[in-house]
């Protein structure tokens, strides 16, 4: 039960996070709160592995765990270039 | 309830804040490298402390191995993340805040 209500809490900092999306500026900032969704995901996952008691969920949060930051990487060597200007994007 | 259990929960709660904190700053930050710096700090603090929560009631090491095993993981892989983004956004020209 305790579990249950700090996955989401967790969830509930997730969605204010999203605000960032919506705000901005830059495209760099909205990969950030994709970065936060990262870690936060991963936190969920494990609390929800001791609340429900599905040790398995570690697992695949293991696997999870360097998803984000492939996406950050991806991003920043392949979108977000020297010159292109994104600052009103 | 024995001592691990309400040690593990006062560790998750210790935790909330942090994340909490990282999501705020995430927020209200004035630029891109102060919210860099809100995001992988805190927001891994947060993931150690509940990891460190986890670990004191977890039922066998083989589960406290992969608990430090993600950590470690997201440790690099954050602090990684985050050079690159701050490299390109100095590339970029974006000014920091201070400097404005």
């Amino acid at each position: 039960m305790i579990y249950n209500g700090v996955a989401l809490f967790l969830l509930l900092t997730v969605i204010a996070g999203m605000v960032r999306i919506i705000k901005g500026p830059t495209v760099a900032d909205r990969m950030m709160a994709a970065q936060l969704f990262g870690t936060c995901g991963l936190a969920i996952l494990l609390v929800l592995a001791r609340g429900m008691d599905m040790p398995e969920l570690i697992d695949i949060a293991l696997a999870f765990s360097l998803l984000a930051t492939l996406a950050t990487m991806t991003f920043v060597r392949r979108t977000w270039y020297k010159g292109d200007d994104d600052e009103h994007s | 309830m024995n001592i691990h259990e309400s040690a593990g929960l006062f560790f998750i709660a210790a935790a909330m804040v942090f994340f909490l904190s990282g999501t705020v700053g995430l927020l209200r930050f004035p630029d891109i490298y102060t919210r860099l710096h809100a995001l992988t700090k805190a927001d891994n603090v947060g993931l150690g402390l509940l990891i460190l929560g986890l670990s004191l009631q977890a039922p066998d090491w083989l589960t406290v191995a992969k608990l430090i095993l993600i950590w470690l993981l997201v440790l690099l892989a954050s602090s990684t993340s985050c050079h690159l983004v701050a490299r390109r956004a100095l590339q970029k020209d974006i000014k920091p805040w201070a400097l404005k």
